[in-house]
C-alpha cells in the first residue's frame, strides 16, 4: 500500500471543507466532527451515500446543504447497498468510455442504521467486494428519534427504551462486536478509530480509500445530548473510551490486525490502563450504576472490557495480560 | 427567512438541495462565546480539527486562526481542549 502521503495539520486546515459549517447538528456534536475530519482525508472526487440518521437530517434541512460533494440520501437499511450501487454504475461507465477518472465512494451511517437496520445490505456488499468505504459513526443509540437503544449501546447504559429503575440497570445486553463482524468478511480493511485522534481518523480514512474492496470504518463519536455529558467534554470522552480500553484502536489489513498507536501504548505499559469507572463516571447515561444497589455492574463491564481486550491482545499477537 | 419560497415549477427535480448552508448561520444559538488569548496560543491547530462546526479557521493571510462568530454554537470543546488553556469561554452579552 502506497503511504507516500502524510497529514499534517497545516496542509489539513488549508484544505477547504467538504462538509461544511451551517449544518443544523447539536453544540458539542460528535458525529459532525467525525465526518468533517473524514472529508478532510478525501483524494479527489467522492461520492458520498448517507442513511438516515442524525447526520443526514442535520447536513441537508432543505432547502439547505451541507456538503460540497455529490450525496444521496438512502433509507437506513441500504447505504451499503446504495454504494454498491453507485460502483457498479461507475464500473460501468468506465467500461464504455464515459468515464475516465477514478471515483471515491464514502457510505456514511450511523450506529441504527449498520448493528441493527444495515447489517444485511452491509454484509451483502462485503460479500460482492464493492469498492467502497462504510463509515460507521457510532453515537451508541438513535439519538435522532429520541436516544432508543440501539445494538451499539453499550451495558448499562440508561435509554428511552431500555430505561434503568429499581430493578433494571439500563440496557442489559452488550454492545454488538461490529468491526469484528466485519474483519469476519474477510475484507481488505476493517478499523476502529476515535475523533480524540484526528491524525489517525485521517490516515485510516485513507487507507480505507485506497484498498481495492470494501473497507469498514468505525468511529465512536460521542452525543452529549444522549450520553448527557457537558457540551464541551466530546473530545475528552472519546479519548477516556480509548484509554480505558472500552473502545481500543485496531485495524486489520488483510487479515493482519494491528494495535493504534493509541492503544498500542497501553498494551505494552498495563499501568495506563484506566478503570472503567472512570470513563462511566463522565455521564450520566450511567449515573444509576454509581449507586449502590447496581455497583455490581461497573464489574461486570471492566470484566466485560477486559475480555474483549485480551481476546485483542491475542489477535495483534502481544501477550495478554 | 421571510423571502419568498419557490413554488413546484422552480424546485429541481428529486428535492435536490440548492442552497449552501453556509447561508444559514447557526451563531446565534449561543449561549457561551469563546475568546481566544493570542499571547498564550501556540497555534497547534488541534482546535480547527476538532471543531464540530468549522468555526475555527486559519487565515492564510495573517497565518493564524481565527473564530468565525456566524457559526459557532458555543459547545466549549476548543476551550476544553486547547492545550495551553489559551481559550476562555464569556457568557454572551445581551444585545440591546
Amino acid at each position: 500500500m502506497a503511504t507516500t502521503w502524510k497529514f499534517t495539520a497545516k496542509e489539513i486546515v488549508e484544505k477547504p471543507d467538504l462538509f461544511t459549517s451551517g449544518h443544523r447538528a447539536c453544540a458539542g456534536c460528535g458525529p459532525a466532527i467525525a465526518l468533517r475530519q473524514i472529508m478532510k482525508a478525501t483524494r479527489g472526487p467522492t461520492i458520498v451515500t448517507n442513511a438516515t440518521g442524525c447526520m443526514e437530517v442535520v447536513s441537508t434541512i432543505y432547502p439547505y446543504t451541507a456538503w460540497k460533494v455529490p450525496w444521496i440520501h438512502t433509507a437506513f437499511e441500504n447505504a451499503a447497498a446504495n454504494a454498491s450501487g453507485i460502483a457498479a454504475a461507475l464500473k460501468a461507465m468506465k467500461r464504455k468510455g464515459r468515464l475516465q477518472e477514478d471515483i471515491d465512494i464514502i457510505a456514511f451511517a450511523g450506529d441504527g442504521g449498520t448493528f441493527d437496520i444495515g447489517i444485511q445490505a452491509l454484509s451483502g456488499a462485503a460479500e460482492r467486494g464493492h469498492d467502497f468505504l462504510y463509515v460507521l459513526y457510532d453515537n451508541e443509540a438513535y439519538m435522532n428519534t429520541g436516544i432508543q437503544r440501539s445494538g451499539g449501546t453499550p451495558h448499562g447504559a440508561s435509554t428511552t427504551t431500555s430505561p434503568a429503575g429499581k430493578v433494571i440497570p439500563g440496557k442489559r445486553q452488550y454492545k454488538k462486536a461490529i468491526a469484528d463482524i466485519m474483519v469476519a468478511h474477510e475484507i481488505p480493511y476493517v478499523a476502529t478509530a476515535s475523533i480524540a485522534y484526528w491524525q489517525d481518523v485521517l490516515m485510516k480514512t485513507r487507507k480505507g480509500l485506497e484498498v481495492e474492496g470494501p473497507a469498514f470504518l468505525h468511529v465512536l463519536a460521542p452525543c452529549p445530548r444522549g450520553w448527557r455529558y457537558d457540551t464541551s467534554k466530546t473530545i475528552e470522552i472519546a479519548q477516556l473510551a480509548v484509554e480505558t480500553c472500552i473502545f481500543p484502536l485496531w485495524e486489520s489489513t488483510d487479515g493482519q490486525c494491528s494495535l493504534s498507536p493509541q492503544s498500542k501504548i497501553v498494551a505494552l505499559k498495563p499501568e495506563r490502563k484506566r478503570p472503567v469507572k472512570e470513563y462511566l463516571e463522565t455521564q450520566r447515561r450511567f449515573r444509576h450504576l454509581l449507586t449502590p444497589e447496581f455497583e455490581s455492574e461497573i464489574d461486570n463491564i471492566q470484566k466485560m472490557t477486559d475480555k474483549r481486550w485480551n481476546k485483542l491482545l491475542r489477535r495483534c499477537n502481544l501477550v495478554s495480560l | 427567512m421571510t423571502e419568498k419560497q419557490k413554488g413546484w415549477k422552480e424546485v429541481p427535480v428529486a428535492g435536490v438541495c440548492w442552497k449552501p448552508a453556509t447561508d444559514y448561520p447557526t451563531g446565534d444559538w449561543r449561549t457561551f462565546k469563546p475568546i481566544r488569548d493570542p499571547e498564550k496560543c501556540t497555534k497547534c491547530l488541534l482546535c480547527p480539527m476538532i471543531c464540530p462546526d468549522s468555526a475555527i479557521e486559519w487565515n492564510r493571510n495573517t497565518e493564524d486562526i481565527q473564530f468565525d462568530y456566524d457559526f459557532c454554537k458555543g459547545c466549549g470543546i476548543c476551550a476544553n481542549e486547547c492545550p495551553a488553556e489559551a481559550i476562555i469561554m464569556t457568557r454572551e452579552e445581551e444585545e440591546a
